[in-house]
């Protein structure tokens, strides 16, 4: 008996009845690029809150008196970018941008890749932010525009855009690493390998830091969750329980190692740790360890 | 830990009375270099060829500004890293640079440098650029204009706030203070 096999004509007419039921909302590609520009100026002049709360909470504790110090420095530093409306530090970085964009969304006006780009070159511009984009890591001439951004597109349920802008700084990505340790050296393995990253990184990544930690997925996923896990507010802890307990070990392992902030000894060497997990190989146990400065920048917006 | 409050060009007398934990409030002219700079001085210095600018006697500041706004002498800056300049930096101060200013620590062979040729090493709180800009009172480009922000820039500063953090006694405030709370952490428990 022949597979019953539907007409052409029959499936359409059944994406027309769904399209009719939900109806792709368009965006246009110039309010993406403004979007963005002003996700990139406001994000570089203004610390989240969380940061900013942190580094109160850290003034409290800090046993050195050069670090507490430092750390009031930082304070008043966020509040002088904020009233004069430049940048908090003038290493605005190398742009990162993750947009989760709804399923039912349709953009229009031009190509969305472009748009992101276009969206960043305006930001950095209208802003006086920093350019410190090279265009061939070899060759090294500036773009003078601080692109190519990196792009993370993850499409998603429902018809709203949402924009996160991560301008990441070079002193503290320099000292970012991965490995795949074995899956028996487990969570004291993690320990050892977050310790001596940020021991090695010591004052030259502007400590107090934020430290993403990815564990599991691929050689590539294990990196895009270390760098998303800094993303995460500060005093959130994971859902899993168990994930949990590894940050708060982990923050308190940190701040035991007497880096504090700026490298110049205390015991404020870390604000945060998140840690993301994704599922992994029988094999392998990778880690990844995503060092973030105390300009610890980002602005999410949801057209 | 003594405050000094100094003017440029540091001579051997004034660098000697500095040690780590002192703090500087640094006036007069210091000169801006990064790493794309201290390349191309560092290929010149290797071939026998004289500097676009004369260092010899002078302070060079790690940095890379951002533009200028309207009415500013300068765009935003604080140090970078200045562990990333020492093995340019070793032949700079042989060649003759007497100080420093960066952020972060420094390795072994820049803290002997530094005893060799009566030299100090600053550093100034990094990434606060909004704060320490301020300082600067004017600016100009004196060499490798296509660097943009990596250019050589000679600046006027007035009471720039710096931490000695590797003095011309072999000292490093980095290695000790870190050294001395890790043990004082530990002994909390």
């Amino acid at each position: 008996m022949q597979p019953r096999i539907p007409s052409p004509s029959a499936s359409a007419s059944r994406a027309d009845e769904a399209a009719s039921r939900h109806p792709m909302r368009q965006i246009h590609t110039d309010r993406i690029i403004d979007c963005i520009a002003a996700l990139c100026i406001d994000a570089c002049r203004k610390l989240p809150e969380d940061v900013i709360g942190a580094f109160h909470a850290a003034r409290r504790t800090e046993v050195s008196p050069l670090g507490k110090s430092v750390l009031l420095k930082l304070i008043d530093n966020d509040r002088i970018a904020r009233e004069n409306d430049v940048s908090y530090c003038h290493d605005t970085g190398l742009t990162i941008v993750y947009v989760e964009l709804g399923q039912d969304v349709h953009i229009v006006g031009g190509d969305y890749q472009a748009a992101v780009q276009a969206g960043v070159r305006k930001g950095y511009a209208d802003g006086y932010l920093r350019k410190s984009v090279v265009g061939d890591p070899l060759l090294r001439v500036n773009t003078n525009d601080n692109t190519p951004a990196v792009i993370h597109t993850e499409i998603v349920p429902g018809s709203d855009m949402r924009i996160t802008v991560l301008p990441k700084g070079g002193g503290s990505e320099n000292w970012s690493t991965m490995k795949f340790l074995l899956p028996g050296e487990g969570a004291e393995g993690v320990k050892r390998f977050v310790l001596d990253a940020v021991t090695t990184a010591g004052g030259s990544a502007c400590p107090p830091l934020t430290i993403g930690v990815g564990l599991g997925g691929s050689f590539d996923k294990v990196t895009e969750i270390a760098k998303k896990a800094i993303l995460r507010d500060i005093g959130r802890y994971h859902e899993l329980p168990h994930i949990a307990r590894l940050e708060a070990e982990l923050l308190e392992a940190v701040n035991r190692t007497g880096i504090g902030p700026q490298g110049y000894g205390g015991s404020s060497t870390a604000l945060w740790v998140a840690v993301e997990t994704y599922a992994c190989h029988i094999t392998a146990l990778p880690v990844a360890v995503n060092i973030q400065c105390h300009a610890s920048r980002r602005k999410s917006a949801v057209i | 830990m003594a405050t000094h409050r100094l003017s440029t060009p540091l001579g051997d007398e004034a660098i000697r009375q500095l040690h780590v934990g002192d703090e500087v409030l640094l006036s007069g002219t210091i000169y801006m270099a990064r790493d794309a700079a201290h390349k191309r001085l560092v290929d010149l210095l290797r071939e026998g060829r004289p500097l676009p600018v004369d260092l010899r006697g002078q302070t060079v500041f790690y940095g890379g500004p951002g533009p200028a706004k309207p009415g500013h002498a300068i765009g935003v800056v604080a140090p970078t890293s200045a562990y990333r300049m020492d093995p340019y930096a070793t032949v700079l101060f042989d060649h003759g640079v007497k100080a420093a200013i960066g952020k972060g620590n420094r390795g072994p062979a820049l803290q002997e440098c530094c005893r060799r040729n009566c030299a100090v090493s600053f550093s100034a709180i990094g990434g606060i650029s909004a704060t320490l800009f301020s300082c600067i009172k004017s600016a100009a480009i004196v060499a490798y204009e296509d660097l943009k922000t990596e250019a050589i820039q000679r600046l006027e500063i007035e009471d720039f706030p710096l931490l000695v953090t590797n003095d011309a006694h072999g000292r490093d405030l980095y290695g000790e203070e870190v050294a001395k709370y890790r043990a004082l952490l530990a002994a909390q428990g």
